[in-house]
């Protein structure tokens, strides 16, 4: 670059996303999917690619494509064909892998995004069926690899977005929407962690304004949504800097090294991909009417950017609260059981947002793992309203009922919580506390209102939190009068 | 259509195909002369003739989502030539 301006660049960015679905049985045969058995226990002559056999298609897997596919707003073309994609590869026992080349099973649909407060559509270029492959063990230090088949032939959808994607932010938010769509709809549990959800990215960098795309790199081994994001932060910078001293981009895959918060070329394994599609000629082609299309999408549950928006109609909550809550289907649930039997939304909310979540995030654990009931909580609330615990207390006492599943009601009774609400015994504690602080009563009385605070947190203490701190106030502005 | 030996070879590795000279040259004149016999199909219009996914006049041939037994590891692992501790077992795959 001449005259020492810098240039402007934009980043472009596409995500494939694969993700296990939730059959019980296997795309093409009936052994199982559960994930975990002991080592080859999940196998069968189809799924080791025995010769002679013949795959049958599940047909559980199309339907929870095709549920897929319309939760993703795509077009769901009448005709579709398997093809054989060709490689040699350990994991892949038949030396191909059954998918879809030329006529997916879906194609043109969206996700929307909410980026600085503005609504943006990812746009959705296919979705496909096709097998799992096997997991490779690669032990340090040894000169062979082990391999286990059990996951070989687990039914997959790969969801291919357009290269909408501006940034790495958006392709977490991206994910995370895509995530939060498909446990809606229960076709996979999406757990990155077991494999249920895996994620190639692509990235390249163009001059503002150029309607070109830039060479492109592929980012692979990424683990964690965070690694998505972090993986895709510094390949941008990465990029920026090759760029603008005048250098050339490498089309490429790279690895993401994790520990080291790097990427790192992969040796490539094959000479370009030539995996030399043809039509699979033991599976027939599949023909979706209509009909078919129609009653899978009455079958679909109210969706999150729909339960979202009546969540902010209906209960009047704020956009922010409506889209936690319904990122997790487990807990909007919860929270409408809730809000059923309860008369303040914002209040449940109150509560599911901070004390709730905090407590998740801190034990890690999940909504189902949740051990009391939604009624339990709404009896909570009612014993703030009718004034038996303060909504300090409450904290209290919430925390007990996640710790041991019990009712507020018995947890307030054994611990001795209920809220002290007797004028006489709080004017008592009051008097005694005025005497022991004569300094901030003298502040007080010079119009420090501060000091005023500092008194009720001496008689709160005093109490173990339990005084109705609105019977206190009242009760030391007449004393201190 | 002419195969040449540059083709044959990039075609005999993607199949682990190991062939010798002779081998190479027999196959580009083999393989050349099929093609050479199937473009007489392009002689034919079929601007309005969609393309055939599947010679069997069948669709939609489905199993429901039904768990049957697997085989016994054993069984499973009968033709492996190496195994260890219930793996196949291969020669090393770099993968860094």
């Amino acid at each position: 670059m001449d005259g020492g301006v810098k240039m402007e660049f934009e980043t472009v960015i596409g995500l494939e996303v694969h993700v296990e679905l939730l059959t019980k049985s296997k795309v093409f045969c009936s052994c199982t999917t559960e994930f975990g058995g002991e080592v080859n226990t999940h196998c069968c002559p189809v799924c080791l690619g025995m010769p002679g056999v013949l795959p049958v298609l599940n047909k559980k897997a199309v339907e929870y494509a095709i549920k897929a596919a319309l939760a993703l707003n795509c077009e769901i073309p009448e005709f579709s064909k398997f093809d054989r994609k060709n490689y040699f590869y350990p994991d892949l026992p038949k030396a191909y892998q059954i998918s879809q080349y030329d006529l997916p099973l879906a194609r043109k649909g969206y996700i929307e995004i909410e980026v600085g407060g503005k609504t943006k559509r990812i746009g959705i270029n296919r979705i496909h069926l096709e097998e799992d492959a096997g997991k490779l063990i690669h032990e340090e230090g040894k000169s062979y690899s082990l391999v286990d088949l059990n996951r070989t032939g687990v039914p997959l959808i790969e969801i291919v977005s357009e290269p909408d994607i501006r940034t790495p932010e958006e392709a977490w938010l991206y994910l995370n929407k895509l995530k939060t769509i498909l446990q809606y709809i229960e076709v996979s549990d999406c757990k990155m962690e077991e494999g249920s959800l895996r994620c190639d990215t692509n990235i390249s960098l163009r001059p503002k304004g150029s309607d070109k795309f830039g060479t492109k790199v592929e980012l692979k081994n990424l683990g964690s949504f965070r690694a998505v994001r972090r993986s895709l932060e510094y390949e941008e910078k990465r990029q920026r800097e090759i760029l603008e001293s005048g250098g050339a981009i490498v089309q490429e895959t790279r690895r993401w090294d994790e520990a080291r918060g790097i990427t790192i070329p992969l040796r490539s394994k094959e000479e370009a991909h030539d995996y030399r599609y043809f039509p699979d000629p033991d599976l027939v082609p599949i023909v979706i009417d209509r009909e078919w299309v129609e009653k899978l999408k009455s079958e679909l549950p109210e969706l999150p950017d729909v339960r979202k928006k009546r969540y902010m109609e209906e209960y009047g909550l704020p956009a922010y609260d409506a889209e936690v809550i319904t990122a997790s289907k487990a807990l909007a649930n919860f929270f409408e059981e809730c809000v059923s039997q309860y008369h303040d939304p914002k209040t449940v909310s109150n509560w599911v947002m901070s004390e709730m979540l905090g407590i998740l995030n801190e034990t890690g654990r999940e909504v189902d793992e949740i051990p009391f009931k939604p009624e339990q909580l709404v009896k909570m609330l009612k014993m703030i309203d009718n004034g038996t615990i303060s909504g300090k207390i409450a904290k209290e006492v919430f925390r007990e009922m996640f710790d041991t599943g019990r009712d507020p009601e018995v947890i307030v009774k054994e611990k001795g919580l209920i809220q002290i609400s007797d004028e006489a015994e709080l004017e008592k504690i009051a008097r005694k506390v005025i005497e022991e602080n004569p300094k901030s009563v003298e502040d007080y009385k010079k119009g420090k209102e501060k000091a005023l605070g500092f008194l009720v947190g001496q008689i709160m203490k005093e109490t173990r939190g339990k005084a109705n701190p609105q019977l206190v106030n009242k009760i030391l502005k007449e004393l201190l009068s | 259509m002419k195969i040449t030996i540059e083709t044959v070879e990039h075609v005999a590795n993607l199949a682990r195909l190991y062939l010798s000279e002779e081998e190479k040259a027999e196959m580009a004149n083999t393989l050349s002369s099929i093609l050479d016999y199937m473009d007489k199909l392009n002689e034919l219009d079929t601007t309005d003739v969609p393309p055939t996914a599947h010679i069997i006049p069948l669709k939609n041939v489905f199993r429901e989502d039904v768990v049957k037994e697997s085989l016994p590891r054993e069984e499973a692992l009968k033709n492996a030539p190496e195994k260890e501790r219930g793996f196949f077992k291969v020669p090393r795959i770099i993968e860094d």
